[in-house]
């Protein structure tokens, strides 16, 4: 199953100088201040994790230079950490980073149809990027949201409660920039046994 | 049937206010001065008397973990929460932390407190976005109200605790490697010994324990020990959270007492089997890593860890993944093995390569594209893997093929006959 995380390689931006925003800039001082003043290598999560969301959600060579220089480790380490742990993409995606949990619990519930949709409404592959950008598609193994399985996890937010009327309905409304509703699609408040259908 | 009153986890749908304000409706943080006066050796008598186990999955007795940690180490002590929840078909931790983060704050404090811990981390998996949000504001909350901080709660006792995300690897929920990952590391595990009670993170003493067991800890001495060892039965006492997902009519999280009958479990909380009980193929009673048990189990087993240990599974995580007749038996095995060969973090020998070869073994077994001798060998193979792993990601990819050879190996020779038959 390809994933952006999960493959080694690390490309290079053209003509990209990787800084920090200012307001990030801040939220680093605040990061740090978490571990003991001589263990601050311990913050390379945390901050892998900004510099992907200033860049646009994927790690370019530059960005993980500029996080071994904050925390003065030396690049390699970085590297390590970037690559052994798989949210950290090392290739850019697309606007939408579509993941949709393929691991038993979801797919009793029927996971492999949503992967079907996924592909004819984005019009790509699964582990790929379409054309315009818009979606990178990929099965994930879980997400730890099984009682509403199935679901998918697009960007920060989770989706759960699916089938392939309303998960066509989000990717279609995220196409069209409409705003979509996250969490149960059935209107479940979080994991209470009774399904509200009509909600 | 557990009685309402005798919930810990009053809000574990979010039906009420998860904010400070609501919980301290619930009782939380009403007397936590007094739970601390009673004195760090009190409490850990108070849990090791409740005979409360580990939630987190190997289920070790919760008072004996915390009373391993020295007494005047001399070096900083440090209490790590284990917010990693990744084992398939478990989603419990997630519903305490977005739903009654104070619960798990209140624990920590009290639990940091027996341990001499000034300083508390919870490590949560990076796909909870919502869930560390929610809880990074209720810990803002908490050091708002004084709760936690500098002489918490008016004890003299200065306590923080500090949030971190993880990105993304299930290997991280094994204790020694989520400490590499928080001193920003891979997280590959550690060898034992040491152990993390000797030199944990940074090298100090740490204790590692799973959110569900720090978040009861605090009702436990409220209500007292009596109270919580008296649910269950002896060795596998109190409530629990079962996590029932797969083909079932309403899948969800619910408290439970321990050793409530399976059937029980899933025809009243669940909505029962989808096609109704005759329908039921298969059940994973604790999560992915545990072996699956047959309709013929299920009918009479008691969900608590001696019980399920008895008919050669475990209780695990309590995530009870049901499976009807209409499943496809060995991909769904096939696809726990991909999981395992996706997560393995390649450190050691056996479960690198071997869990890549099981994987790729199962994928034939689907069509019954083997050999007869195979199945021997990939149960050999297993065997090979078990014990040889520093961590137990190694046994944990081994059981589930055991367990399907164990009940369901009929079924795989049929497909080879099926095959050779088509193929000829």
């Amino acid at each position: 199953m390809y994933h952006p995380g999960t493959n080694n390689k690390v490309y290079k931006k053209i003509n990209d100088n990787f800084e920090w925003s200012s307001e990030n800039f801040k939220k680093i001082s605040k990061i740090i201040k978490k571990y003991p003043s001589n263990r601050i290598q311990s913050a390379v999560i945390p901050l892998l994790d900004l510099a992907q969301r200033q860049n646009n959600g994927w790690l370019s060579k530059n960005s993980m230079e500029k996080v071994a220089e904050t925390l003065s480790m030396s690049y390699i380490r970085v590297l390590e950490v970037a690559t052994f742990y798989s949210m950290f993409n090392l290739e850019p995606i697309g606007k939408n980073f579509v993941q949709i949990c393929r691991t038993t619990p979801c797919w009793l519930r029927g996971s492999d149809k949503l992967s079907k949709v996924a592909q004819e409404v984005c019009k790509t592959n699964i582990g790929e990027t379409s054309y315009d950008k818009i979606f990178t598609v990929v099965e994930v193994e879980c997400l730890g949201a099984c009682c509403n399985a199935p679901m998918v996890q697009i960007n920060d937010d989770y989706y759960e409660d699916l089938d392939e009327e309303s998960f066509k309905k989000i990717l279609q409304d995220l196409k069209d920039n409409k705003s979509i509703k996250v969490g149960s699609q059935i209107g479940r408040k979080s994991s209470q046994p009774e399904r509200k259908f009509d909600a | 049937m557990l009685k309402e009153k005798d919930k810990i986890f009053k809000n574990l749908y979010g039906f009420e206010d998860w904010k400070l304000e609501g919980a301290k409706k619930r009782g939380i943080w009403s007397n936590t001065k007094e739970l601390i006066k009673m004195g760090s050796e009190k409490i850990v008598e108070e849990i090791k008397n409740s005979q409360l186990r580990g939630r987190g999955g190997a289920g070790f007795p919760a008072g004996l973990k915390w009373s391993f940690m020295p007494k005047d180490s001399g070096k900083d002590h440090y209490l790590v929460v284990n917010a990693d929840e990744s084992e398939p078909g478990t989603c419990k931790d997630r519903e305490i932390m977005r739903n009654d983060p104070h619960l798990l704050l209140e624990g920590c404090l009290v639990a940091s407190f027996a341990m001499h811990a000034h300083t508390c981390y919870i490590y949560i998996r990076g796909e909870y976005y919502s869930e560390s949000s929610n809880l990074q504001k209720a810990i803002d909350e908490a050091y708002a109200n004084n709760l936690i901080g500098k002489n918490a709660c008016g004890t003299g006792w200065d306590f923080d605790i500090y949030l971190h995300r993880g990105a993304g690897a299930y290997i991280c929920g094994e204790e020694t490697a989520l400490l590499e990952s928080l001193e920003g590391k891979k997280g590959q595990p550690r060898l034992k010994p040491p152990f993390p009670a000797g030199a944990g993170l940074y090298g100090c003493p740490t204790t590692v324990t799973n959110v569900e067991t720090i978040a009861v800890s605090p009702t436990i001495l409220r209500r007292g020990s009596k109270w919580f060892a008296n649910l269950g039965s002896v060795n596998n006492t109190g409530t629990k959270i079962f996590s029932i997902s797969g083909h079932v009519n309403n899948p969800c999280n619910v408290e439970e007492e321990m050793g409530i009958p399976l059937k029980e479990l899933i025809e009243k909380h669940a909505g029962g089997v989808i096609g109704g009980w005759e329908n039921l193929l298969a059940v994973i009673p604790g999560g992915a890593s545990v072996p699956l048990l047959p309709k013929s189990i299920c009918d009479t087993v008691r969900m608590d860890f001696d019980s399920l240990k008895e008919v050669q599974s475990g209780l695990g995580t309590a995530a009870v993944i049901v499976m009807n007749k209409s499943t496809d038996i060995v991909e769904a095995i096939a696809r726990l093995s991909h999981f395992y060969k996706h997560e393995s973090c390649g450190q050691c020998t056996p479960c690198r390569e071997g869990t890549g070869w099981m994987y790729r073994m199962m994928e034939k077994m689907i069509h019954g594209n083997v050999e007869y001798k195979d199945i021997d060998k990939i149960l050999d193979v297993t065997k090979q893997i078990e014990g040889h792993t520093i961590c137990a990601l190694g046994d944990a990819a081994a059981w589930p093929i055991q367990g399907l050879f164990r009940h369901f190996r009929p079924e795989i020779e049929k497909r080879i006959e099926e095959r050779s038959r088509r193929v000829a």
